[in-house]
Order: structure tokens, then sequence, then C-alpha cells
């Protein structure tokens, strides 16, 4: 267990219903670097990525035992606030999500409920900062006022991002963020994680192999609803410990 | 491979017997919906029928002269006390009788008064008041005539029955004839119908009072069944938790959909009326009753409406932090309201149809009033309606069909409303 780790994960189990989605997941995600989870469809992860932020509590019949720290605190403890580890961790999903408003107003959105900017001018800074980190300001910064809806697929999922980035949070989720994506906008998007991943703690769901390994420090390979293992993405892609991660990345099984 | 065919010619076989199957069925569809339409069409065309000649009101014009005594007081001041004083409904009826100077005979006199509306002495009162400058002098009025001569002149009177069967005598219709050729009988555009409330009168008799009547109710039932209905989607939708008690409360919503609107009246009587004392016939306890009969239908609207909302934008919003009313009042709200908006209208436009619980709560009064406020007794369209084709008299009876006329408008609008709307914001995402 290093120092250095922003989420600490131990012996997670998840339950839809009666149905085990997850056993015993343990594993330690470190600050300010990307965190790949692989596995075949169905494995756990979008489950597991939920965890983080306890998105799973909507979930009807979804039931999370164990324990996930996040800079030591417990986030499952009974006096802590999902609304207020939301503004922690950020979320951003498959399909591109934005509200059907301005893009400022997607942007805004955050910052508004959480009461971020004293004024219209601080409000303005934040929306501008964000749409700049998420390598958007140039293309929208002419209609920030027309619908977020009318954008092509890249550029809405980068407004969530830019959306998601608004609120400062610590850790960003991104469950399978490029799936809905061309080449072109996917090229976009990781580029824009490589440049993230500087300011926040990036967890990253992703089917493509391809694709956690041109981004993330650390790759965790899921299987059957078990943590096969996790490492440095370069010893996970080359030399697995695992019989079972060995066979997915040769393409065996998935 | 039966009969030694091939199996393409026992499918070709087989095919002939379905296609003329689907045929007929095709045909049954189109016959019942022809059918429907048929009804619809005999309903609506037979109700025109009845009711158009409502839009019209016969009147005969009087030559009057009226003293300014009758009007004035001492001071040369329009007065409503020396007014109040006044035998208008006299002058009118002597008035009338200058045209035919030779009857003579007390009961043959009766009988030519009646053929004039025993209003049109209030309404020549109303003229002089609303226009001071025709007293005095010799002034040509037209006003109302009775009922039967209105009938009559419409074509709708009996009048090939012995004497003593008919509604006016030979006399009778021998002076209307006369005045039809003088020229001063004619028919014009019943404003009153849209201007009064009832009367005991056909001719004075208006849809007005119902009408705003039925638009205090409404607006109660659209105050009060709207905000609980959506709180009570957004609980359902949001924060219920599934168990016994949620699944108790939704098939109670269903049921309380279908109950009889009469039993909402029963409710309404026993606690709004006898165990709150709130007025009787009062449009806000007629709104009251209406909303507690509509709220499940838009209750069951907003809950389509807002599950409607794909969840990937509530997720959205909470994964950002809000909290779970915020997601909904902030964003599945304004996106589901279309639906919502639909749902209401549609629940208000079988409100405004209701007639039994109105009664129930004693809407069912004759008024002359034209109601002004949620406590001022007053009746509903439907009620109106109801009350009218009740009476005797054909008068009413074509003013009933007007009404209903009137009504049918009502609802048509507001579902043509409901439907432009759906069609509007409905999103595909
Ligand atoms: N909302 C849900 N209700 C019930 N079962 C679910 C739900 N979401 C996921 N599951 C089940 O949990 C398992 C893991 O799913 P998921 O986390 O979505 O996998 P992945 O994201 O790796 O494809 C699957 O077997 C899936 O059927
Ligand atoms: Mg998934």
């Amino acid at each position: 267990m290093t120092i250095d780790s922003k989420i600490q994960v131990r012996n997670v189990n998840v339950y839809y219903g009666n149905a085990q989605a997850l056993y015993d997941v343990n594993l330690d995600i470190k600050s300010k670097e990307i965190t790949s989870l692989i596995g075949p469809s169905g494995c756990g992860k979008s489950t597991f990525l939920r965890c983080l932020n306890r998105m799973n509590d909507v979930i009807e019949g979804c039931r999370v035992e164990g324990n996930i720290t996040i800079d030591g605190e417990n986030i499952y403890s009974k006096d802590k606030d999902p609304v207020l580890l939301r503004a922690r961790v950020g979320m951003v999903f498959q399909k591109p999500n934005p509200f059907p408003k301005s893009i400022f107003d997607n942007v805004a959105y955050g910052p508004r409920i959480h009461g971020l900017a004293a004024n219209t001018t601080e409000l303005r800074e934040i929306v501008e900062n964000s749409l700049e980190q998420a390598g958007l300001m140039d293309e929208v910064k002419d209609r920030l006022n027309e619908s977020a809806t009318g954008l092509s697929g890249g550029q809405q999922q980068r407004i969530c991002i830019a959306r998601a980035i608004a609120v400062s949070p610590e850790v960003i989720l991104m469950d399978e963020p490029c799936s809905a994506l061309d080449p072109i906008a996917t090229a976009r998007v990781e580029e824009l994680m490589g440049n993230l991943s500087i300011n926040y703690t990036i967890v990253i769901v992703t089917h493509s192999m391809q694709q956690a390994a041109r981004v993330s420090t650390r790759t965790a390979f899921f299987h059957l609803g078990h943590l096969v293992e996790c490492d440095e993405t370069n010893k996970i892609f080359t030399t697995p410990n695992d019989k079972r991660t060995e066979d997915y990345i040769t393409g065996k099984v998935g | 491979m039966g009969n030694g065919k091939t199996n393409t010619e026992l499918i070709a076989k087989s095919l002939e017997k379905r296609h003329r199957r689907q045929t007929r069925l095709k045909y049954y569809g189109l016959f019942s919906i022809l059918l429907g339409i048929t009804f619809l069409i005999i309903l609506l065309g037979s109700i025109t029928l009845n009711g158009y000649t409502a839009l019209q009101q016969t009147v005969v014009q009087i030559s009057v002269n009226i003293s300014p005594d009758k009007v004035f007081d001492d001071n040369g001041n329009i007065s409503e006390e020396v007014m109040y004083n006044t035998n208008w409904d006299g002058l009118a009826k002597k008035a009338f009788r200058q045209e035919f100077p030779d009857v003579v005979d007390r009961k043959e006199k009766r009988k030519l008064s009646d053929l004039i509306s025993s209003n049109a002495g209030y309404d020549i009162k109303w003229m002089v008041s609303q226009n001071p400058s025709i007293v005095g002098k010799e002034t040509k009025l037209w006003v109302k005539t009775s009922d039967d001569v209105d009938q009559l002149l419409k074509g709708r009177l009996t009048v090939n029955v012995p004497e003593e069967q008919r509604r006016l005598s030979n006399s009778q219709l021998k002076w209307v004839k006369n005045l039809t050729d003088k020229g001063i009988i004619k028919k014009q555009f019943n404003t009153v119908f849209f201007t009064s409330a009832d009367s005991r009168e056909p001719e004075s008799s208006g849809i007005l009072g119902a009408i705003i009547g039925s638009a205090i109710a409404m607006v109660v039932t659209m105050a009060l069944a709207l905000p609980f209905a959506v709180m009570a989607a957004i609980y359902l939708e949001y924060f219920a938790k599934p168990g016994k008690w949620t699944d108790f409360i939704e098939v109670n919503i269903n049921n309380l959909a279908a109950v009889p609107s009469i039993v909402f009246g029963l409710l309404g009587l026993a606690v709004f009326l006898n165990f709150f004392e709130l007025p009787r016939s009062a449009p806000l306890v007629g709104g009251m009753v209406l909303s507690l009969m509509t709220l499940p239908t838009i209750i069951i609207a907003s809950r389509a409406a807002i599950r409607a909302v794909p969840s990937s934008i509530r997720d959205a919003a909470l994964s950002l932090g809000a909290s779970k009313m915020q997601a909904a009042v902030d964003h599945v709200l304004p996106l589901a309201s279309p639906g919502i908006l639909t749902g209401t209208i549609i629940g208000m436009a079988q409100a405004l149809g209701e007639t039994a619980p109105l009664i129930m709560i004693g809407m069912v009064v004759f008024l002359v009033d034209i109601p002004t406020g949620f406590t001022d007794a007053a009746t509903a369209l439907p009620v109106q309606i109801y009350i009218w084709s009740d009476s005797a008299e054909r008068a009413f009876y074509e003013r009933s069909s007007l009404a209903i006329m009137i009504l049918v408008l009502f609802l048509i609008t507001m579902n043509l409303l409901a439907v432009l709307l759906r069609k509007k914001f409905e999103k595909k995402w």
C-alpha cells in the first residue's frame, strides 16, 4: 500500500438483488494518474466505477459491501453525504449526456448548485476555464448560448468533461467515454485525458486495450466480477501474472 | 407433401386463404370505425340541428313614448328610484298593443300582450338607463318576443293541430302574421345568450353564468390538482422505496382513477360541506371535488412523462452533486412538462364535462346572477345543460343544445391543444 494512493478499495462486494456482481475487490488507485479498468463486458467494470461515486445508490436493488476510502475517509460511512462525494468525484458517461440546455448552462450547472461562484463574472470565468481545459473553448466560444445537444458527439462528450471539471473534482471517473465516438474524436478525448491527469486522478473504463495502453499508467483487469490483477500498464500488456489476463490481452477470450 | 403437391403449391394455397382472412378482418375493422363515426356524426348533427337556431332571437318593433317623469327626478337627473317605481311591464305591453288598436276585449288584450317577452319591460328600462335620450319622444325599440312566437317563426311550433292543443291561439297566429307582413318582426343575433345567466324566460336566459362558474371551478381544480399531482409523481418516481407501501399507493391511485365521479361528489358533500362547512353551490367546492377526481389522471400522466425522460439526464445531474430533488426540478421536470401539461389538459377536459359531483354539492341551482367569486353560488356548463334539457319549453331545449355545442367546442379545443402540445414538444433522445 503506497502512500500516494488516492483511493483505497477494500473487500468490496456488490450485489444486484441476489446476483453478485463484484467479489472481494481490493485496489489502490494512485493520485494524479490514469488508471484503466479493462475486462470482458459484463465483468463488473461499470459497477466498480459507480462504487467510487456511489452512483450505485440510485440503482434499485444494488447493495455495496466493503470499504472504500478517498484520502483516508470512508465514503460509505453513515455520516457521509453522497451528494458531497459526487462533487469531489466527477463522472463522464458512456453516451454523451449533455443537458438539453445551452453550452454555458451545461457547464455552469455544477458551480451554480454548489455556489462556487460569487457572481456572474466568476461563473463566466469558471465556465470558460473549464471549456479551455476540455480543449473546447476555441470551437464553442461564439455559441455559448446555443444548445449543447446541437454539437457533434465528440464535442458533446467534451462538454460533459468540461461540466465535470467545472465543479473542481479531485477524481474523474470515465465509463467508456469514447465508445460512441469516431477515431478522430477519440484521439482528441485521449489527448485531453493526458492533459487532465496532471491535475486530476482519473479512472477510465475501456473496452479498447489499445486505448488503455495509450493513456493509462496503471491497468486493472477484471474477470467475472473478480479483480484479477492490477499493475503498471506496461507490465499488464507484456508480462501479466495471471493466465486469464494473458488470454484476454492476446485475444483468446473476450 | 400431401396429395403429391409441392411445398410451394401448398404454401400458395394456404396463402390465398390467409389473404382472404386478412381482407375480411380489415373490413370488419373498417366497418366498426365507420359505425363509430356515423354515430358521432348523427349525434353532433342532431345537436347542431336542434341548437343552431338558438343563435338567433326573434324581436319585434314597438313604438314608445316614455314620459320624462318615469325616469328623471325633480332635478332632471336620471333616478334609479323613480325608474324603480315605473311600471315598465305595462308600458311595454301598452306600446305593443298600439299595433293592434282594434283589439279591445280584455281576454284578447292579455293574449296579445303574451306575444312579447314578459321581460320586455326590463329590457326597455335597461335601454333607457343606457341611453336616456330616448325618453320624452316617440321612439322605435326592438324588444324580444315571447319564446312561443320565437319558436313559431323558427318553424319549431306545431300549428296544424286543434287550437286547444296549441301553444298559440288562432288570433295570436293571426297577429304574428300581421306583424310579419308589416315587417316589424325579425330574428337577430342572440346576444343575450352569451351575456347573461339563467332566467325563467328562455328568451332572457344565457350561458355566461354557467361558463364563468365552470371557469372558476376549473381554476380551482388546476391550482389544486396540478401541484399535488406533480409532487406525488416526483415522490413516487424518485423517492418512494419499492415495497408493500408503494405498491399499495400505486394500486390505489389507479383505483381512484376508476372511481365513478358521483362518489367524489358524495365525498365532497360529506367532507367539504358537512364537516368543513364550506358554502353550498360554490365553485370553490366544485373545483375541489373535481380536483380530487382529476388528481389520479394527472398523477398517472405525470409519472409517465417523468419516466419518459431518459435516466441519463438524471444521472448527469446526480453525478455533478445535485440532490435528487434538484435533478428532478432542474432537469427532469422541464423536460417532462409538455407531457404533464398534456395530461393536465385531458384531465381538465374530463372535469369540465362532469355533472354528477357538482349536482351532489349543490351546484345545480337556478341563478340569474353571474358569479363573481369563488364562494358565490354558481352552476357549471354541463349542469346548465342538464337543467335546461329538463324543462318543458321548446325554447329551453334549443338553448340546451346550443350549450352542448359550446361545451363540445371547449372540449375539442382542449383536446386539440393537448395533441398539438404533444406534437410540438415530442422529443427523441
Ligand atoms: N442495474 C443493474 N441491475 C441488475 N444487474 C446489473 C445492473 N447493472 C449491471 N448488472 C449486472 O452486473 C454485472 C456487471 O455489469 P457491468 O458492471 O455493467 O459490467 P461491465 O461494465 O464490465 O460491462 C453484469 O452481470 C450485469 O448484468
Ligand atoms: Mg459497462
